[in-house]
């Protein structure tokens, strides 16, 4: 009794929402007052309520208190924090590059991941095998280590500067450190291998049969790929780039890194709040509109997506 | 394979794939090359190769207390995420119950909460109970954010199981806990136990929670790396991250030896 329990609809496994997963799974029929799986759950229950949704809950809490610059955090509360986030074009400014920045990175992953892809569909086997690796594989080496080979590389000196100034592009180096253009080149790269999986998902599920039939009725590759590949492959391509823009805007470590403080973001922000102005009312609320930011785009697209797409679903 | 209908690679996809593979290692390339020049600051090591910045590893003590940190962190924190996720994968996989799909996206939601938000949140906690600089702390939250991995590990191997085995040692007698621990666990351990790697290589290499809870007591190698990288240009990093690119490779390779890396990485069966 094989059952197709794991299906994740085009997203990579370990971000797709769960909700869809195991729908079809042969479970034990239990009466509804059955207590057995609440009590195999309890454990990771207990540590989910204790050390996640009561943390969160203080957070939002902390966001109301009130601050005083002299005294810190007072036992009053107030929405000042979000008043202040909402009424100074600072913050407008912050959470606007955080978006550009998010989008940039999406768009290129997107425009690059997607035929890359194709690329590796269309290897052997073995080659197929062996650049898997090579691409997903920097997934699970940290982000740090990542983020320091770039800034070598993007250095005025560096390796980037060299090949760009030895091909002619350019006649002085250009500054790629501490600069958006910098920060969204190295998303890029950390945030590359989700947009491969996503589509790789998507073209596992793809109807050959479909595109061959339209070969075989006098349409041209590129006919073909645009009317009868590109729309199979669209829910794959758009949740591998709801996945890119949502770790986008929660990276810290990058835009720390290859940013600075020139190119301050969200998450920057709050750790600037949290650790050097300590004002910790001010950084929880950055934190609950970035919270809210992550849910919102994740849920809202997730809904949309499996609308505008139910035929390819089923 | 399926892509072969959609054609072949001609020579200008396959310059394309040699640009975006040189991409993607060129970073990784670039920090081991380095990590072995003998000059004081960030070069290549083609006019002068050296092991100095191994051997400066020696001479940085917060480095190696760092790093048996994040052993001990990674090894408490896996062990702790798949003794809790075995139990409720067997909750999701074999009950149907009202609330299921909402446990579910609880305990997979460390993946979408930013680790920032986090980070916050165990900053906050941790200072109204005290635990600020504690161990144990540090393991428990680590082991939450660790916690999908693990449970979505051992899904994937209840799923599609056979339990006739199972089934048959219960109608010879066998209690749940015996039929559990001699017939279901052996046939699952392959996906628990590379829920357990993957759990303690995403603890090993976490830093954006983790930086806002460390204290100078409870500094765990990525924090005390990115300290340094985003402080100063110390050669001495890359070699720390030569070493960290080899671990992470060898527990890739353990990784494909116990369920195969693809479904690691992308989850096929």
């Amino acid at each position: 009794m094989r059952n197709k329990t794991l299906r994740t609809n085009g997203m990579p496994w370990f971000l797709s929402l769960p909700s869809r997963a195991f729908k079809r799974g042969h479970t034990n029929k239990t009466a509804p007052a059955d207590s057995t799986p609440w009590l195999l759950s309890l454990p990771a229950l207990a540590l989910f309520l204790g050390l996640l949704v009561v943390p969160l809950a203080l957070t939002a809490i902390l966001s109301f208190n009130a601050f005083d610059g002299m005294r810190g955090v007072q036992p009053g509360y107030t929405p000042g924090s979000y008043i202040e986030i909402l009424s100074d074009g600072y913050y407008h400014e912050l959470f606007l590059r955080t978006g550009a920045m998010s989008l940039g990175t999406t768009i290129i992953c997107m425009a690059v991941g997607v035929p890359e892809t194709l690329i590796l569909a269309k290897m052997r086997p073995v080659w197929q095998g062996t650049f898997f690796v090579v691409i997903l594989g920097p997934l699970l080496i940290s982000v740090v280590v990542r983020t320091l080979g770039w800034s070598i590389l993007l250095g005025r000196q560096g390796m980037v500067n060299s090949a760009l100034l030895s091909l002619g592009v350019v006649d002085r180096p250009t500054q790629l450190m501490y600069t958006m253009t910098g920060v969204i080149i190295v998303l890029t790269h950390v945030l590359m291998p989700f947009m491969v999986i996503a589509v790789w998902t998507a073209l596992q599920k793809l109807d050959t049969q479909v595109a061959h039939a339209a070969r075989s009725l006098g349409a041209g590759p590129v006919t073909t790929f645009r009317r009868i590949i590109l729309p199979q492959l669209m829910p794959g391509i758009l949740s591998g780039a709801i996945i890119v823009f949502t770790l986008a805007a929660s990276a810290f470590a990058t835009p720390a890194i290859i940013g600075g403080r020139r190119v301050k973001v969200v998450t920057t922000a709050i750790y600037d709040e949290f650790l050097s102005s300590l004002n910790w009312p001010l950084g929880a609320a950055i934190a609950m509109l970035l919270l809210l930011g992550i849910v919102f785009v994740v849920v809202g697209s997730n809904r949309l997506v499996e609308r505008r797409f139910k035929q390819v679903f089923t | 394979m399926k892509g072969r209908a959609i054609g072949q690679n001609g020579p200008v996809a396959l310059a394309f794939h040699t640009l975006f593979t040189l991409f993607i290692v060129a970073p990784l390339i670039v920090v081991v090359l380095v990590s072995f020049s003998d000059k004081g600051y960030i070069s290549m090591p083609f006019e002068g190769a050296s092991l100095r910045w191994y051997l400066a590893i020696l001479n940085a003590p917060e480095l190696i207390t760092a790093f048996w940190l994040s052993v001990w962190l990674g090894l408490g924190s896996a062990t702790l995420a798949t003794v809790v996720a075995i139990p409720a994968a067997l909750a999701i996989a074999r009950y149907r119950f009202i609330g299921r799909d909402g446990l579910m996206a609880l305990l997979m939601s460390p993946l979408m909460i930013p680790h920032v938000v986090m980070g916050v949140a165990f900053l906050r906690f941790f200072s109204i109970m005290g635990w600020t600089g504690s161990f144990v702390g540090l393991l428990l939250v680590h082991a939450l954010i660790v916690v999908p991995f693990s449970l979505r590990l051992t899904l994937a191997a209840l799923s599609g199981l056979e339990r006739d085995a199972e089934l048959a040692a219960r109608s010879l007698g066998a209690s749940r806990f015996v039929a559990f621990r001699r017939i279901l666990l052996p046939l699952i351990l392959p996906g628990v136990a590379g829920g357990w790697v993957l759990a303690f290589i995403q603890s090993f290499d976490e830093v954006t929670m983790t930086i806002f809870v460390a204290t100078p007591g409870t500094t765990t190698l990525p924090v005390a790396l990115y300290h340094r990288v985003a402080l100063l240009t110390d050669p001495v990093t890359t070699s720390v991250s030569t070493i960290m690119i080899v671990g992470t490779m060898a527990l890739m390779f353990v990784l494909d030896r116990i369920v195969g890396l693809d479904k690691v990485l992308i989850g096929k069966r």
